[in-house]
């Protein structure tokens, strides 16, 4: 066969191959398509929480109406106090959550490098994932007093061990026919790790630290209930000031404070999970 | 007239120039009861330039007989000579790694042969281009169909600068149009890059098609049953008389040691 034939027999084989570019419709349409579900859910919630109102189940001043609160809601994040709260809440996590990310790292690397550290504490691990976190608050406040180091120390052993097995089972299961691939390749020591396990185990790692944060991020909403820390006016404690005043309208601004907060950081966590699949091609369909 | 003609292996013709001598090779898992005896004193060559399949049924130990070639294990018994040859091997996956783009999978390769920067864009341009994946570069493994993802596969065994390219079933899970044209891809890529090929598979036709000789073995444990030579001129296409011809011949030995195994 002449060699342009082939060239093209091949060109046209491969372009027979590939998956033509679906179009993706407008950017509008799209954004449109994946929020009306979420308000709708947002819409019930609302108009039950109205019927309950309605049916005088409480009193008013025990379970205000959503228009109170939201009443309530609007002219709270106008205030400074509000934000400097949040700003104090916000950098205890990051920091707590960091912290919990190079030390669940570590400890993830050791665990899969030597099998005998991994026979002690590998289960261990797991174990300290079931573990409610405020259970550990009792024993913080003995070792540090009621100080930011006793909420950090919690919301680092929530978070750690969870870290720690998402790069412990993304280590495992890194397949097969990959490990072969980097010793045909010649992988040795160093180089493995840095070219084939770290890179192999990135899903598994960031699944680790999405659910790491939603520990780190409990714990520390747990904490800043329980260690009320002098002058450290955060969300949790703003939220038990409302309590002693019985300013129930406002506890539950701050409920749906967090919950924002919450979805606000697992939609970034979602969209560093989406872009990494969508590189690695491991989108469904 | 038979068109094979079986040669001895051991008095094979190029055993000067062998790149791959195997002498009396075998392989043992396990110990003891469990011992399981993969390769039984295999012994064979393969010269440069040459393009050898070795062909069997499940259980022939061909994929451990590359593994042994490769290094990536060890034999039990007998001497294996690759002469200080560096080797490549080959997958039925082309098990491109997914964080990498197509030609950062070939530089990749380069790279851990010690490659430098500026030189390993260029080297695995001129590769892809080779395999005739010239635009692809900058797209991700996923987004090829399975035949393109093993010319990357290719494109980087190529890389390794290896003198003996080892072929484990490559094109085992593609589909038949496209084996057919990765058939002429690689023989013409074994005749421009002067390739020492040792190619394995479980189909015949394939064998024949490609092969300069096809080494048969025999399976549980495996044994070097014949080494036919295939002397149909080149290029040869899978459907012609002749392959089919010869073809047919080698599955009948191939048949008959099966068939001692219904017992």
């Amino acid at each position: 066969m002449p060699t342009e034939v082939a060239a093209d027999t091949i060109s046209g084989l491969d372009a027979l191959e590939l998956a033509p570019n679906r179009d993706k419709g407008a950017l509008g349409k799209r954004i449109w398509s994946g929020a009306w579900p979420k308000l709708l859910a947002v819409a019930i919630v609302i108009t039950i929480w109205q019927i309950v109102v309605l049916s005088e189940w409480k009193p008013e001043y025990v379970l205000p109406g959503p228009r109170t609160v939201f009443a309530d809601l609007g002219d709270l994040i106008t205030t400074e106090d509000f934000w400097s709260g949040v700003w104090l809440t916000l950098t205890r996590a990051f920091t707590g959550f960091l912290l919990a990310v190079a030390i669940g790292t570590v400890i993830g690397a050791a665990v899969s490098r030597f099998a005998p550290l991994r026979a002690a504490i590998g289960s261990l691990i797991t174990g300290l994932q079931t573990m409610p976190s405020i259970m550990w608050f009792p024993l913080a406040i003995l070792l540090f007093q009621i100080s930011e180091s006793a909420i950090m120390f919690v919301v680092i052993i929530g978070a750690a061990p969870s870290v720690a097995n998402g790069l412990i089972s993304g280590i495992d299961y890194v397949p097969r026919t990959w490990l072969r691939v980097g010793q045909v390749l010649g992988m040795r020591g160093l180089a493995k790790y840095r070219h084939l396990i770290l890179p192999a185990s990135l899903p598994s790692f960031i699944s680790g630290l999405k659910q790491g944060w939603a520990f780190s991020w409990r714990s520390l909403m747990a904490g800043e209930l329980l260690v009320i820390v002098p002058g450290a006016l955060s969300v949790g404690v703003r939220m038990q000031q409302a309590r002693d005043l019985h300013e129930a309208s406002l506890v539950i601004c701050y409920i749906i404070v967090v919950l924002i907060i919450g979805i606000l950081i697992d939609l970034l966590f979602n969209a560093a999970d989406n872009a990494l699949r969508k590189r690695w091609g491991l989108t469904g369909n | 007239m038979s068109l094979a003609e079986t040669t001895d292996v051991a008095q094979g013709a190029g055993r000067d120039n062998a790149v791959v001598r195997l002498d009396g090779v075998s392989k043992q898992y396990g110990s003891g009861a469990n011992a399981l005896l993969a390769l039984d004193k295999v012994s064979l060559s393969v010269s440069k330039g040459e393009f050898v399949c070795l062909l069997g049924a499940s259980g022939c130990g061909k994929s451990t007989l590359l593994s042994l070639v490769a290094g990536l294990d060890q034999i039990s018994g007998g001497t294996l000579d690759i002469d200080g040859k560096r080797v490549a091997l080959m997958f039925q996956e082309a098990a491109l790694f997914p964080w990498l783009s197509v030609a950062g999978n070939v530089e990749l390769a380069l790279r851990l042969q010690g490659v430098g920067r500026a030189d390993r864009k260029e080297r695995a341009r001129d590769l892809l281009e080779i395999v005739r994946l010239g635009g692809f570069g900058g797209k991700r493994p996923h987004e090829l169909s399975g035949g393109m993802r093993q010319r990357v596969a290719l494109a980087r065994a190529l890389a390794q600068n290896a003198d003996i390219l080892l072929m484990d079933e490559p094109f085992g899970a593609l589909d038949a149009m496209t084996r057919d044209i990765l058939h002429d891809e690689l023989e013409r890529i074994w005749r421009e890059q002067n390739l020492t090929v040792l190619f394995v598979t479980h189909n015949v036709r394939e064998a024949v098609r490609l092969g300069d000789r096809v080494i048969l073995l025999s399976s549980r444990p495996g044994r070097v049953i014949e080494d036919f030579k295939i002397s149909h001129p080149r290029p040869r296409r899978i459907d012609s008389t002749e392959v089919a011809a010869q073809a047919a011949e080698i599955t009948d030995r191939l048949r008959a040691e099966v068939a001692r195994h219904a017992n």
